[in-house]
């Protein structure tokens, strides 16, 4: 294919402005810097992560415990099997845009397409499993009981093993009716009402005898504070002021608040970048469709998206890390 | 130039699945070890940090290095890119993460030291 090349007069000039210095052309060179200043932008997300880590080092949530669901496996305690699936299929989908970059450097249109769309199918994929996470984070299982200073307790049976509110507490009768903008001439809103009270949850509690309380806290193994039948009691009565049933911005069953709020802007603002980059690899598998870049005779588009998303995939390597492992 | 029609590209498909290769099995370790959480790495510290989470750093690093050498094609790029990408980017984030957990550490030892009510 013929390509056309205004000539100015200007080659090999220094300044002449047709130079490469970075032999990479103009697009290519501005998505590498693009990437650069993206990555400090997640470095600053994981580093400020890594800051309420050391803040709170020894109340933490114990990440194993928290995501532990795994698809069709219910009740089942999984913890990571299903972000290492997650996190294989970004490195396929990887993969597959790399053979892409590399079928569009042969110039071979069929192939360009196949792979393209293989890596916009892994690209969904991914998505719809970051929702699923989501959805169970924001739902939760056990449920947690609020204190005053604003921690979470938990409860655990005799043997240490965890014990959803459900189980225990049952709603004890109430008068008490959500005040609603129809009955009232001065609204002020109204949270929702929790499904129990925390006379509903010390009612229950002391129905089970072999029912502990949960605290935040680490102990030097890593492992939570199970406090004493009398503690639990005491330390329910004196400090419990609700309860807290899966996770929002403002509080969470699993413990720390900041612990939710990493988690949402993390891998949301991850999963905003996989979001992007599926859309841009649709716009650039269409114009491949299309044959845009087989007449413009390179497919050096395609190479460009890829750069986006193997970063999202690089950033992805990270989250998995520090969220999930460390 | 990456666009040059005159110059015929090999492909690079064996080297490509070959890197996959590698990733998956780091990948795979990471997860093994996030499971079984082997005692003497967890229970051995070296600079404050178990040396099972220096594992899984290092590690992240590995398939860091492989993602942006191989996929992102940085090993066929000049060394003024290369540099430009690579050494801005790791100067800049070891200087934030330093900066950021020596902080949290100073804030944490002020919770459990002073005066500082945060469970009550």
């Amino acid at each position: 294919m013929e390509t056309t090349v205004a000539r100015t007069g200007t080659e090999g000039r220094t300044w002449g402005g047709g130079n490469e210095p970075l032999k990479v052309s103009y697009g290519k060179m501005m998505m590498w810097f693009f990437i650069l200043s993206d990555a400090l932008t997640f470095s600053g997300f994981l580093a400020s992560y890594g800051f309420a880590r050391y803040k709170f080092a020894d109340s933490w949530p114990i990440a194993d415990e928290v995501f532990n669901h795994f698809p069709f496996l219910h009740g089942v305690d999984a913890p990571m099997y299903y972000v290492a699936l997650m996190t294989f299929i970004l490195i396929f989908s990887s993969v597959t845009m790399v053979l892409a970059v590399d079928a569009g450097h042969q110039m071979k249109k069929g192939k360009v397409t196949f792979y393209m769309l293989l890596t916009i199918i892994g690209g969904i994929i991914f998505l719809g499993s970051q929702a699923w996470e989501w959805k169970n984070f924001i739902t939760g299982t056990y449920g947690a009981i609020e204190t005053r200073g604003g921690n979470v307790l938990q409860v655990v049976d005799s043997d240490g093993h965890r014990v959803a509110l459900d189980e225990f507490v049952t709603a004890a009768p109430r008068e008490r009716v959500l005040h609603e903008r129809t009955n009232g001439l001065w609204f002020k809103d109204e949270p929702t009402l929790q499904r129990y009270t925390i006379d509903d949850v010390i009612t229950g509690f002391t129905a089970n005898p072999n029912l502990h309380i949960r605290t935040q806290e680490l102990t030097s193994t890593g492992e939570k504070v199970v406090l004493t039948r009398q503690a639990s009691l005491a330390k329910l009565e004196s400090d419990g002021i609700g309860i807290i049933e899966g996770a929002n911005l403002q509080k969470n069953e699993y413990g720390n608040p900041l612990f939710g709020d990493f988690f949402f802007f993390i891998t949301g603002f991850h999963g905003f970048h996989v979001l992007t980059g599926v859309f841009i690899n649709i716009i650039i598998f269409f114009n491949v469709l299309i044959g845009t870049y087989e007449r413009r005779g390179h497919y050096e588009m395609v190479e460009k998206v890829g750069l986006y998303w193997h970063f999202v995939d690089l950033v992805w390597v990270f989250v998995f890390t520090f969220f999930y492992l460390v | 130039m990456a666009h040059d029609t005159t110059h015929v590209h090999k492909s690079n498909t064996k080297r490509i699945w070959t890197v996959f290769i590698i990733m998956s099995v780091v990948t795979l370790v990471e997860v093994f070890l996030g499971i079984v959480k082997p005692e003497f790495l967890t229970d051995t510290y070296f600079i404050s940090l178990k040396l099972l989470n220096w594992i899984f750093i290092i590690l992240t690093i590995v398939k860091a290095y492989y993602i942006a050498w191989a996929f992102m094609h940085l090993e066929g790029e000049s060394k003024g890119l290369r540099r430009a990408v690579v050494w801005t980017s790791t100067f800049l984030i070891i200087y934030l993460v330093f900066i950021l957990l020596t902080e949290g550490d100073y804030v944490y030892e002020v919770m459990n030291r002073g005066n500082i009510a945060w469970d009550f």
